[in-house]
């Protein structure tokens, strides 16, 4: 899972999609998983450092976890398991 | 260096809600860096605000609407000539442009410079030719039939889904769910525009426009693609944000290179969600939003005015991703004298 290339994303939470022209705004911890993704973590990794810095518990962080990354993907701005091969 | 000061006539001073291109070209022309200027408005209505703003637009002119014909239009540009030695003109509404590009060659004898389409690319990309330009060059564009008689709507939806579009052949557009809003658009539309009406499918997805300059032999010489932000009710970007879509700038270098086009152009594509670009229509000058290409870069009235005077122009390759252009209102007091000196005498 890589987040586009071009993909820009600032320390305030606007994501700008240059193809496109969307942006977007996420809260401060969207942009820490924002940028765990964009330093190539893993899930587990992304999982055991939000884990480690904020009281919630696994069940919790997997279900906004997922949702976000599929929020990402419905705008495309995640690149696809193809393109990631590729 | 003191630069030469060129004496540029220039048209679309209105700004309603669907403003005209003219003070965006202005103020671009107005930060030229190869040139200075003289800016001569030209006018057709008393209340187009361009002719008041006295930093924009030194002086203008009314001249008659297409419709007086075209002998009328070039008795006027006689006169204004004679008082303001013009060396370029830049014409900014479609209806206008057939008189201009007809009266290029009498105008360049009198010493005014034009880089306009030729008639044959002019009438080409019209909208009531746009699929015969499609299947031409390449290009993937909606399906659409010409009418010129309201009786012949019934046979619509056996071709057409609906919803689907009622153009004008220049100007309007409305989005038809019924055949009773398509007659009731058909009726409105040709009033205001005449006939033919143009039927189109009808493509879901986001519009973007790519404004930019073709030299008249197939190369590129600025090109900027836009994503519209914020669109008013005639369908105008009234904010818009410039974007890197490699698609889309190669849909327009095919466009230029494939018709040798000559002068400023809009198009207007959408990306249905399949990432599928359409080609909507071309507009054969320069939009209302050509101020968003000065400030990312490509200043395109510019480099338009100097291959108008038969400059060489070096391409534009880059422009800044990402910029806005965010449009407002403004409400300017003006005496009514100066009203009535445009109104009565035809100048300011």
């Amino acid at each position: 899972m890589k987040l586009r290339k071009n993909v820009a994303v600032s320390e305030a939470g606007l994501l700008f999609n240059p193809v496109t022209g969307e942006s977007f705004t996420v809260n401060p911890i969207g942009v820490e998983i924002l940028n765990l993704i964009r330093d190539e973590n893993n899930p587990e990794q992304i999982s055991n450092a939000i884990l480690d810095k904020y009281s919630t518990d696994m069940a919790t962080f997997e279900k906004d976890y997922y949702d976000f990354i599929g929020i990402l993907y419905h705008h495309n701005l995640l690149e696809t398991n193809e393109e990631t091969k590729a | 260096m003191k630069k030469r000061k060129l004496n540029i006539g220039v048209t679309g001073l209105n700004a309603i809600d669907s403003p005209g291109p003219g003070v965006s070209v202005i103020r671009a022309l107005r930060e030229a860096t190869s040139f200075d200027v003289c800016i001569i408005g030209l006018s057709y209505e008393s209340l187009e605000p361009g002719i008041y703003m006295h930093d924009i637009v030194d002086r203008t002119y009314s001249i008659p609407y297409p419709t007086a014909g075209i002998d009328t239009l070039l008795a006027r540009l006689e006169y204004i000539q004679e008082k303001e030695k013009l060396d370029v003109i830049i014409p900014n509404f479609d209806a206008e442009l057939y008189p201009f590009i007809k009266l290029e060659p009498k105008l360049k004898a009198m010493g005014i410079h034009m880089f306009l389409p030729t008639m044959h690319q002019f009438e080409e990309r019209h909208k009531v030719n746009l699929n015969d330009f499609g299947k031409k060059y390449g290009i993937s564009v909606p399906r659409s039939k010409v009418l010129y008689d309201l009786n012949t709507v019934h046979s619509l939806p056996s071709e057409f889904s609906f919803p689907m579009l009622v153009k004008g052949k220049f100007y309007d557009a409305s989005i038809a769910y019924s055949i009773e809003q398509v007659k009731s658009y058909f009726n409105k539309i040709s009033a205001k525009w005449g006939l033919p009406i143009i039927i189109q499918e009808f493509i879901h997805g986001t519009e973007f426009n790519v404004t930019g300059l073709g030299d008249g032999k197939g190369n590129t010489i600025g090109a900027v693609p836009m994503r519209k932000q914020y669109i008013t009710d005639k369908g105008k970007a009234w904010g818009g944000i410039t974007i890197s879509d490699e698609k889309m700038l190669d849909m327009t270098r095919k466009f230029l290179r494939n018709t040798k086009w000559r002068g400023g152009f809009e198009l207007e594509l959408m990306k249905n969600k399949d990432g599928e670009l359409y080609l909507l229509e071309i507009n054969p000058r320069l939009p209302a939003w050509i101020y968003l290409a000065v400030g990312v870069g490509q200043n395109i009235p510019e480099a338009l005015v100097n291959l108008a005077m038969g400059e060489k122009v070096t391409p534009f390759t880059t422009y800044a991703v990402g910029k806005m252009f965010i449009r407002y209102s403004w409400d300017m007091i003006v005496d009514r004298e100066e009203f009535e000196q445009i109104s009565i005498y035809g100048e300011l």
